[in-house]
Order: structure tokens, then sequence, then C-alpha cells
């Protein structure tokens, strides 16, 4: 047991640790989980000097407040987010994203909220010492598995640094998330079961991000996307970013902590290099999709791969 | 054999079996899901088998559609090992406090409650598949005389541990969740199990599954 650790004065809303998620498990239900926001996770390891499968906080639309118990720790917070570092002395300092700070003994970090986004990650040089379940950290509350018995952090609990080898230099980063309206498909396997101006609705017209948003998935609402063939498929397998749309005619996206097997027809499925982007969206947030082929999909992921490979270029 | 490949967006495939859903063609799905697991191909990065669909998701970095799709229609595959599957039997309490549908049912069928339940115990079932929450196994076929579509509204909360029966499938609630399934009983035993790291899931697919009835004393007292 490390003498460091965080002392969770407040939880947040939906605080749990993730990594890069788990595989190989969809055959007996249990899907990839791990950071919503790749890119964020993987700049937040970086910055810290960790390696990339290292395990993060992740946090939504209101953080933790965490009190830092130990020598010293170097820490990074990435995302569009709002925090402070409030000093044993009780000095209260504004945290800037993409720019690690040292906490010493008794310090606390305030992340007062995510700015027109959702998600955000904290890192820590070194890391967390926490328990993996089939070699991910990935906390998927469904299943209770992963760190922290599957649980989200709690009020009151100890979070348990794992002390770091060296102190890791200061870094900074100039990089801002850009926000996206317009979220790129594949059609799915059940297009040609929508009526023609239910897929007129579906690509030209705007949807909104409803409240009903989780880790699981994103509903929308907007115009209906009506059904001529059935309502229903046979249950099968799902994966994250299909669009189910089930008989109400509001499409629902499937995120990473989703079910596995599902019987809603699949209108279409959003590309690998949006799928960072969707997530950030808030509830009452537009989306309006575009289609583009598998041959598109692939080149703009191989763009939004370089893209991320740059980013991380600069930090070290 | 696979009738048609096709992509499930940019980083999965679909592989659909026919339109038919029986215990001949989801053993061949099965079969296809345990001999490509087998191979450990490069970026694939999950295998789910459904009735009569196999969805295999890869790592867009590593490979991509036309890749694994290549390396999907050559693959050699062998012959249906039924060794490998396991006969698992499970024990239920049918009580009036966890036979939470059984009134409708008996007033559906128009066959008494002992009825339904002899039909119900008196077969084995088929494991098609296993998901939709972790480790819940989805069972056939019952008896022609027990099938009932689900609720018309769902349940907001099954406890974990119900038996359900819908259309010609019977399955159990491995966590407390959302359902719409006819509930005819409660398993005590740990269907899924988090500290087997080997295999948590108790029911995989191809497995067979044989229920028998306990009662309530014995319910309370089971232990693993």
């Amino acid at each position: 047991m490390s003498n460091y650790n965080f002392q969770v004065l407040r939880a947040g809303i939906n605080t749990t640790f993730q990594d890069k998620g788990r595989n190989n498990l969809y055959h007996i239900g249990i899907p990839f989980s791990g950071a919503m926001d790749n890119r964020n996770y993987l700049i937040a390891n970086y910055l810290a000097g960790n390696k990339k499968n290292t395990t993060v906080i992740e946090f939504a639309y209101q953080g933790p407040l965490l009190k830092f118990n130990g020598e010293k720790i170097c820490l990074v917070i990435t995302g569009d987010v709002t925090f402070n570092i409030i000093k044993k002395n009780l000095n209260v300092e504004k945290g800037n994203c993409y720019q690690s700070y040292y906490l010493t003994d008794g310090d606390q970090i305030d992340i007062l909220s995510t700015n027109r986004s959702v998600y955000g990650y904290l890192a820590v040089s070194g890391g967390f010492n926490v328990e993996l379940f089939w070699n991910s950290s990935s906390t998927n509350t469904k299943a209770r598995i992963g760190a922290n018995n599957g649980e989200k952090i709690k009020k009151d609990s100890l979070i348990e640094i794992l002390k770091p080898q060296k102190i890791y230099p200061l870094k900074k980063l100039k990089y801002f998330n850009s926000k996206i309206e317009q979220i790129r498909i594949i059609k799915g396997t059940n297009y040609s079961y929508f009526s023609k101006d239910g897929k007129k609705n579906f690509l030209e017209k705007k949807f909104i991000v409803s409240k009903l948003t989780d880790r699981m998935g994103m509903r929308l609402e907007g115009p209906k996307i009506e059904n001529i063939v059935d309502t229903n498929i046979r249950s099968e397998g799902l994966i994250k970013g299909v669009i189910q749309v089930p008989p109400d005619g509001n499409p629902i996206i499937m995120l990473s902590d989703h079910g596995t097997i599902g019987g809603y027809p699949k209108i279409g499925v959003v590309i690998s290099a949006d799928y960072d982007k969707l997530v950030q969206l808030q509830p009452g947030s537009k989306i309006k999709f575009k289609e583009v082929s598998l041959f598109e999909a692939e080149n703009l992921y191989k763009i939004y791969s370089m893209e991320t490979q740059n980013i991380l270029n600069q930090i070290t | 054999m696979i009738k048609n490949i096709s992509n499930l967006g940019d980083a999965a495939l679909y592989c659909d079996f026919g339109e038919e859903v029986n215990k001949e063609i989801n053993s061949i799905v099965i079969n296809y899901f345990n001999n490509i697991k087998e191979k450990k191909i490069l970026g694939i990065t999950n295998i789910a088998p459904s009735y009569n669909k196999l969805i295999i998701t890869f790592d867009l970095s590593l490979t991509n559609f036309d890749k694994i799709s290549e390396i999907i229609k050559g693959i050699n595959i062998k012959p249906y090992e039924n060794s490998k599957n396991k006969l698992i039997k499970i024990p239920i309490c049918c009580d009036d406090e966890f036979a939470l549908d059984i009134d409708r049912l008996e007033k559906n069928f128009e066959i008494s409650k002992d009825q339904i339940l002899k039909t119900f115990f008196s077969k084995e079932y088929f494991c098609y598949m296993t998901g939709f929450i972790a480790g819940m196994p989805f069972l056939g076929d019952i008896d022609q005389n027990i099938r009932l579509k689900r609720l018309e509204t769902p349940r907001v909360k099954v406890p974990k541990g119900s038996v359900g029966i819908t259309e010609k499938f019977c399955n159990i609630y491995t966590f407390e969740s959302p359902g719409g399934w006819n509930i005819i009983g409660n398993s005590p035993i740990k269907v899924f199990d988090k500290s087997n790291k080997v295999n948590p899931a108790l029911i995989n697919p191809g497995d067979t599954v044989s229920f028998y009835k306990i009662n309530m004393k014995e319910y309370k007292n089971w232990n693993e």
C-alpha cells in the first residue's frame, strides 16, 4: 500500500477509472469500455510522462474535489475543463488544461466543470494503484468490473497513487478541442428498412442530443425516422458507434459501455475518426449526419491517427 | 456457411449466415467463432456470435475491412467439436415471490402453472449466444405451448437471477437490468462470476442447459 493518495472530498457526477478498454469479451456480453475520448486520454498520459495504457480518472460535467496526501506528484488535466488548484495555505490558482502541475502534501485539486463538452481526464505521473480485470482497469458499472470494484468513485474514499520513481518535469501543450456538429457515418446494415423520407430526415435534418445520454448510449431527438419494413430485427451483436432506430423513430447511438446484443434496425455507424468528437457533445447540442464511403472513412481515420501522433510528438 | 460479408461501419465485419434461426445454423456460427478465435488473427479485437450473424471487430490502426474479409473468406473451418461444449444444470425456485409473470402466462395459455413449469423443465436448452448484459445466455427452443411475446411495457428493473421466457427462447438475468421477458422463477447460482478470470460466464454459446426445480428453503440456503 502506497502512502500517496487522493482523498475524495467530492466525487463529481460520473467519475471513474478508465484506460484503453478491454477486448475479446463481446461474446460473453462485455463491451470495450475505456476512455470515451481516446485522444484526450492519450494526451493526458503523455503529458504526465506515462505509458499510453496507464489508468486515468475520467469525469463528466462536474469533476471531483481531491486532496493530495504524500510528498509530491505531477498531475495534468485534459479536455475543456475549468479547475482550480487549492494550495495547502488556501491560495487558489486557476488551472490550465494541457499543462502539468506539481501537488505537494495537503494541496487540493477542484475540478469544477467541463465546458461545452462532456468528458475530461486527470492523469498523474506513475498512475494509480488499481486492479485489472482482463488486462484493463476500465470501470464498467453495469457488469461491476474494473477498478474500484466496478463502481464510480465515491465521496470519502481514498484513491491510491503509485509513488512516482522520479518527479517528472512540467510540460505544456498548445491544443484546442475543435467543436463540430457534423458527424460522419457509414450506412448501416438495415438502411433499406427506412422510408425515403426517413432516410432524408436522417441525412439532411438536425438532431438534438437528449438528456438520456451516458457512457452506454446517446439518445437523439428530432424528425422521426420512419421504418417501413420491420421495427425489430433478430437480436444480434452491437458495436460502439452503431445507430439503432427503435419503433418510436428516435435514433440511439451505442457508446463505449453499450449492451452487446440488440434487436433494433441499424441505420448507420459513426466512423471511427469522429467518435471522440461525438462523445463530447452535451445534451442539447445539435448533430447533423453526413454519409461517407468505407474508403473515405478509412482515410479519415488515417488522418485522425496522424493528427493524434503529431500532437503526442510535440510533447516528448 | 457464410452467405454474405459486409462492413458494419469502418471497423467491423458483418457475416450473415442466412435468415433462418435454428440450432444447426447457430452451431455453424459458433463453430466459425471458435475457429477464428483460435487463429488469433492480427488486429481482431472481438468476435460476437448471435443466432445467425457473426460480427468481427478490428483495430483500424492495424488492419482494415478488405484484409480481414479476405482472411475470413479463405479460412479453413474445422468440423464442429462437440466435446468442447458443456451440459450445465441450473436450479430455479419458482415460488410466487419469484415467478412474476406466471399468472399472466396461465391466463394466456389456459393451462395450469404446474403444467407450464412441467413443460419448461422437461427440455434441455441450447445456448445460441451470450450477451446484452455480461454473461446473459439466450437459450432455446422452448415448447410450442408456452411461447409468448415480451411484456408490452418492459420492467425498469428485473431482479438479478430471474429466469425469463419469450417466444421460443429463455434466459437468465445475470444482473438487475431493465427487461421485458416473462419471468417464471429465480436461480441462486452465479451465472456470471467476475472472480473467475479464465471463464467468467458459466454458459457459453454452444453449451446445453437443463433446469431443475428447488424449493424456497433450498434457494435460501444455496451455497456455492
